[in-house]
């Protein structure tokens, strides 16, 4: 999506097959018919994001309310001022961790959904682990902690469904949801029960940690450190997927993976490992939605950020640089959510519909794919 | 016999036969789905825009029967999405699954909305009971004729797929498109069909939930019930009538915490309420097998490949 700019003005004319034959020299015309054949994975989805988009303002319509209101309601609600903007960073946060703990398996043939679980499992570990540290042990020592239970509890989560998947067979992505599930009904049996706060009659919670063991805002602006952290990690990611022999090897499994098994690579342990860095990042998010947001942990973590995530993912084709700016967007989508149920009297499941509709158009998208001689230049030439 | 640990077991059983009917309407369609060689995760989705479905027409119409019939139409719609996307080359079918079940859970809450408040007309059971002067008894025997419905598709089904030439059909879809196309069969054509009948059977098992039992309509309704059918249907190795055994017994699971909070313990509660969702993921530990895929697996399944 970011690329999309830059390869729109670099070869205009051949994209639209107008021009004269290319005269540039052999290195550039590989650039050229590189970016061409990239522009591919820039194109299409932005397309499908597009025809999401008016069919969804078809939806508006026949409800009969105003496409252009909608808009106008998301551009305030998420991006048109400072404020809303760094609400809109604030969300993608987590948005950007479930996005990765979705697209790391992916990049090793699995799908896995099973980011929202391990959220809520890292969030609440991090606060049980807390609350008896809380005016014990100094937050210098307690914040660590925390960090290193999230990302343990929710590697642990989800790197169990892929040694399910390795060990036993066990269908990944039906495992990883009801782990999920299974998740959200532990915390809730210890938030009800052993760990309530008596103090907070409202909704069942654990003990608050205090302010002085939550972690601030970046200094000079109210987006919390999660959405810095989430980029650092999706860059790390990024290099461990495309640069490493580790990423390559599970890039490979994916791809092949009897290739992988007959070159013998360790698939266990590549699939184990993938799976376990997918739920650190979730882990990893619910670790910031209680440090940073809520500050205990309730069922406010199961707010639908694992979901979205799964979304997020395959917008950005599983590409973890990618992945930032879509869940910036997105994140802009769940932030104006309650300002377009207040102003338009939509009910706040709106923002799932045209989540759903902009998934399903994209899949519908994939079918796409190598149609299309404009971005495959050997093809082109050859045809005309 | 103990009377508290009877009072247990017979509400067991009538949560049994409750619980059961989404489970075992889910996992039939989810069956003939899969016999025709694709996997419909989106069926979570469904039963719960069935359940709205249902819920809505019963209260405007002030026949549940209407109801049941429109969440099974809105259950084929869905089911139809899925199948004509699915047709197109290079779309995998557990991911648009995953993209369905956002959606039509979406469209449900957005549409359901006005409808959580007002009561609408719920299906009415029937007395077997009647004879027994157990109070227990009876309430655990007043079954939905829904109930007896989803043991006629099964045995229905089952009947088809080994006698009749549709289920033949079906059946070759599943196990080699190749095959099934040297045959003239349209394959696409078979699996849309298929997902949309499988669809329909969801919703029908979404109208339970708001219509019967829990019998009402809230966002909290189904809590992956879509998802465990699904996983119950390679519990039950795609027979129909395995579908009808491997519900009962996730519904006597579901009913584990109801039960014993009827005999006043209350504590554990919540983790009786993952009790289903464990018991799914130890069933399918129990069943998946690393090295060879499991019996009876249609051969065009993603899952098997």
């Amino acid at each position: 999506m970011s690329t999309g700019a830059p390869t729109a003005s670099e070869i205009p004319r051949r994209a639209l097959g107008t021009a004269k034959p290319p005269s540039a020299p052999a290195d550039t015309y590989d650039f050229g018919s590189r970016l061409r054949a990239n522009s591919e994975y820039v194109v299409i989805p932005a397309f499908a994001l597009l025809m999401a988009a008016l069919l969804f303002a078809l939806f508006l319509l026949a409800i009969g309310k105003s496409p252009l209101d909608f808009i106008d309601y998301v551009w305030k609600g998420g991006f048109g001022t400072a404020f809303s903007f760094q609400n809109t960073l604030q969300r993608s946060s987590p948005l950007i961790l479930t996005a990765l703990a979705v697209a790391i398996p992916a990049r090793i043939g699995l799908i896995m959904i099973g980011a929202e679980g391990a959220l809520v499992l890292g969030g609440f570990a991090a606060a049980a682990i807390a609350v008896p540290m809380v005016g014990v042990v100094p937050p210098i020592i307690t914040m660590p902690v925390m960090v290193l239970t999230a990302l343990i509890v929710g590697g642990l989560w989800v790197g169990l469904a892929g040694y399910l998947k390795y060990a036993r067979g066990v269908n990944e992505t039906i495992s990883s949801l009801l782990l999920t599930y299974i998740g959200i009904a532990i915390m809730n049996f210890f938030v009800e029960g052993v760990m309530r706060d008596a103090s907070n009659p409202n909704k069942p919670s654990t003990k608050p940690i205090g302010e002085a063991y939550m972690i601030g805002n970046i200094p000079g602006t109210s987006v919390h450190w999660g959405f810095l952290v989430g980029v650092v990690v999706s860059i790390a990611l990024y290099f461990l997927m495309t640069r490493t022999t580790f990423g390559f090897a599970a890039r490979v499994t994916g791809g092949n993976f009897r290739a992988a098994l007959a070159q013998g690579l360790p698939v266990g342990r590549l699939i184990v490992s993938c799976a376990m860095i997918a739920g650190a990042c979730a882990g990893l998010a619910g670790y910031f939605e209680v440090a940073a947001i809520q500050g205990r942990a309730n069922a406010s973590l199961a707010a639908g950020y694992g979901f979205t995530g799964i979304l997020v993912s395959f917008l950005a084709r599983h590409n973890p640089i990618v992945i930032v700016p879509v869940a910036i967007l997105f994140g802009g989508l769940v932030a104006s959510g309650g300002l377009i149920q207040r102003r338009m009297g939509l009910p706040d499941a709106t923002v799932l519909v045209l989540q759903g509709l902009i998934f399903i158009v994209l899949l519908v998208s994939e079918t796409l794919y190598g149609r299309f001689a404009i971005f495959r230049p050997g093809d082109a030439k050859e045809r005309t | 016999m103990n009377s508290g640990l009877l009072t247990v077991l017979i509400a067991m059983l009538g949560g049994a036969i409750r619980v059961s009917t989404p489970f075992m309407f889910v996992a039939l369609g989810e069956c003939l789905t899969e016999k025709s060689g694709r996997v419909n995760l989106g069926l979570e989705g469904t039963l719960v825009l069935g359940a709205m479905v249902a819920y809505a027409i019963s209260y405007h119409t002030g026949s549940p029967w209407a109801g049941v019939f429109a969440a099974g139409v809105a259950g084929s719609a869905l089911g139809a999405m899925h199948g004509s996307i699915c047709s197109l080359p290079r779309v995998n079918d557990v991911a648009v699954g995953i993209a369905m079940m956002l959606f039509g859970i979406g469209v449900a809450f957005f549409f359901g909305k006005p409808y959580i408040q007002p009561t609408a007309p719920r299906l009415s059971s029937l007395p077997f009971g009647g004879c027994t002067s157990d109070l227990n008894l009876r309430s655990a025997l007043d079954i939905n004729p829904l109930f007896f419905v989803g043991i006629a598709v099964a045995l229905l089904m089952a009947w088809a797929f080994a006698n009749t030439r549709w289920g033949l059909i079906v059946r070759t879809v599943g196990d080699s498109a190749a095959a099934a196309r040297a045959m003239g069969i349209s394959v696409d054509f078979v699996r849309f069909l298929s997902t949309t009948i499988g669809g329909f059977l969801a919703g029908v098992g979404g109208a339970f939930l708001s219509l019967s039992y829990p019998g009402s309509w809230n966002q909290g309704l189904s809590s992956g019930q879509g998802l465990m059918a699904v996983a119950l249907v390679i519990f039950a190795r795609w027979s129909p009538v395995r579908c009808v055994l491997a519900a009962l017994l996730f519904g006597a699971a579901g009913a584990i915490g109801p039960a014993l909070q009827s005999v006043g313990i209350t504590q554990g509660y919540y983790f009786f309420n993952a009790a289903p969702y464990i018991l799914t993921l130890a069933l399918m530990i129990a069943t998946s097998s690393a090295t060879h895929s499991s019996r009876d697996m249609p051969g065009e399944l993603s899952m098997a490949k």
